[in-house]
């Protein structure tokens, strides 16, 4: 297996806005890399230095074995781009517009019209081809940005936030056509909010915050240092706080995490329902009435929380950042 | 990457740029609107002065309604071929606040032929506006009186100029910061720049302080060209410099723009598409 995308202390400023700070990572061919972190974090002006459209300011990055500061040209034969918003001509038919970007891709007229094709029926959108994309709905949208991004057989592909904005549905059914193409041998980096989705997809997970990367390893590997499952409490009168956190702390694996203002308490558990059916009796034992009890799986702030010791913030998104610098040179 | 042929970059740009022009033309007919309207306007020029204006305009003829009407065609004719600025800006603004820009720039085309694409398929358009126009003028009574070879001159001039024109519209439309500021930016300029020039008036007509501004404006280049290329009245011939040289002088122009804008707006679309995003 060799390497398929290589990122080397990659650095990007905004103006004051320091959007990468020196970040590394590899992915090897043929898997899926998830890029995981709150908006702002960095994720999206990393997959667009990767795409050839920013230059970065320190560091290097390859893809498919092409720098992509110096070699862009052959670097936009091998990747396959789809971003947060649909990439596609409002105007123009599905079918026309796969046709305009495999001739754009450099494919001969005929190829051009036999994949497009072929991508409409593999991406159910056969019917609706030859109708403006007007009419598509949210979900057929990004399924023909997808397919315009696979026109060219990509080695490598790109996929900024693909589910972002799908119902349950749709989101399934983009998760099965991203296995798909990872079976058949396509490199992915995706970026997601989700740790679920990083969970389902990505054989190695990228955390980042601040434009720094913060974690990175196999998604077993990152629950790990999260701690699993947690549960969640509300006590029903703050003066119990401690008494309750005092009462069940012994059923924790970990440190749990306590917010007076919410009158909550997080409490991370290996024993999953086990673990709630404990807290429950030693409560009640205790006369400690509680307002709300739950299980949950760790979320991105559950990473967060005990990557950083903060919750993901959403600071000012990059592009905003960007956009307020008007006409900025390269 | 699978069926990729060689080929020299220019074949490329364009075939990359044909591509592109195709996806507009396609757009045109989708919305014929945009076209429909592109072509009322100067109907509407030669109508509003041919027969509200016209009137009150004196050539030092004593008021010939009829010889007007042959000076006042090759105006409109140069005061269209400005508005082919307004044929583009709004939908190189729409496109770079897009994701499809990002679509352009990952794929391995020329990286010019998103924009020569477009400025072509606005030729198209604006061809098709002189050939509207045509036909009203002479529905009013203006006639070609050039030889065929200035016939043709005068015709590939105004389109040169068209597309010249398009190039301008397209830096400006990389400028905005969203397509209805494009749409008024576009064309704010054009008027005092039509107005202030021979398209509807003689420049004599004019204080003495305005003619020499007048007498260099593109626009009045242009509309003396068209009158001395189709054989149409040219009152008051002047003597200053550029109206000595109208013909030669409007090419000047038309190249000197293209020279200009072509690679400023390929610059700006490089370091627009590069650092934001809408």
């Amino acid at each position: 297996m060799s390497t398929a995308i290589e990122v080397n202390g990659l650095t990007k400023h905004f103006g004051q806005v320091k959007a990468l700070n020196g970040i590394n990572f590899e992915v090897q061919q043929g898997t899926v890399l998830g890029l995981l972190g709150p908006n702002g974090s960095g994720k999206t002006t990393t997959v667009r230095i990767l795409a050839t459209l920013l230059t970065p300011d320190a560091g290097f990055a390859k893809v498919g074995g092409f720098d992509v500061t110096k070699d862009p040209a052959k670097v936009r034969t091998e990747i396959g781009l789809t971003g947060q918003y649909a990439a596609v001509d409002e105007y123009l038919t599905g079918r026309e517009n796969l046709e305009l970007f495999g001739r754009l891709f450099h494919l001969s007229k005929k190829d051009s019209a036999k994949r497009a094709t072929e991508l409409l029926e593999r991406f159910d959108l056969a019917d609706a081809g030859d109708r403006g994309i007007k009419g598509y709905s949210g979900g057929m949208r990004r399924r023909l940005d997808l397919a315009a991004s696979l026109i060219g057989n990509p080695s490598v592909l790109f996929l900024d936030e693909p589910t972002t904005g799908l119902d349950p549905r749709s989101r399934i059914g983009m998760w099965d056509v991203i296995n798909e193409l990872v079976k058949d041998g396509t490199t992915v980096l995706l970026t997601t909010q989700y740790l679920e989705e990083a969970d389902q997809l990505a054989s190695k997970i990228v955390v980042l915050d601040h434009g720094n990367v913060i974690a990175q390893g196999t998604s077993d590997e990152l629950k790990a240092s999260v701690g699993g499952d947690r549960i969640e409490l509300i006590v029903a009168d703050g003066q119990q706080l401690n008494k309750a956190v005092e009462t069940i702390s012994s059923i924790g694996s970990g440190q749990p995490i306590i917010d007076e203002i919410s009158k909550r308490v997080l409490v991370p558990v290996s024993g999953g329902s086990k673990a709630i059916l404990e807290t429950v009796r030693r409560l009640d034992e205790a006369k400690i009435e509680i307002e709300d009890i739950s299980l949950r799986r760790p979320t991105l702030d559950d990473v967060f929380l005990s990557l950083t010791g903060h919750i993901a913030e959403e600071v000012v998104e990059e592009q905003t950042a960007a956009r307020g610098r008007k006409g900025g040179k390269k | 990457m699978s069926s990729q042929t060689p080929r020299p970059a220019l074949g490329w740009f364009i075939s990359d740029s044909l591509a592109v022009t195709k996806r507009h033309v396609i757009k045109i007919t989708r919305i014929p609107e945009t076209l429909f309207f592109a072509l009322i306007q100067p109907v509407m020029f030669v109508l509003l002065f041919a027969f509200v204006f016209g009137g009150a305009i004196n050539l030092g003829d004593g008021g010939d309604p009829k010889a007007y009407r042959e000076f006042l065609i090759p105006g409109i004719f140069a005061q269209t071929v400005m508005f082919a600025v307004a044929s583009i800006t709004v939908g190189i603004t729409e496109d770079a606040n897009k994701g499809i820009m990002d679509r352009f720039k990952s794929l391995p085309m020329s990286p010019g032929a998103v924009l020569s694409g477009h400025t072509f398929a606005s030729l198209v358009q604006n061809l098709l506006v002189i050939v509207m126009l045509s036909i009203t003028g002479y529905a009013v009574g203006w006639r070609i009186r050039g030889s065929a070879v200035d016939t043709l001159l005068g015709f590939a001039l105004l389109a040169l100029f068209a597309y010249a024109i398009t190039w301008m519209g397209a830096w400006i439309g990389l400028h905005m910061p969203s397509p209805e500021v494009a749409g008024t930016a576009g064309l704010a300029w054009i008027f005092p720049l039509t107005f202030a020039s021979s398209v509807f008036t003689p420049i004599a007509t004019m204080p003495s302080w305005l003619q020499g501004f007048a007498q260099w404006n593109p626009v009045s280049c242009l509309a003396l060209a068209t009158r001395d290329l189709f054989g149409n009245p040219i009152p008051f011939p002047g003597t200053s410099f550029p109206e000595q040289h109208a013909v030669a002088l409007s090419f000047g122009y038309a190249f000197l723009i293209l020279a200009i804008f072509a690679p400023l707006s390929v610059r700006a679309f490089k370091s627009r598409s590069a650092n934001s995003r809408g």
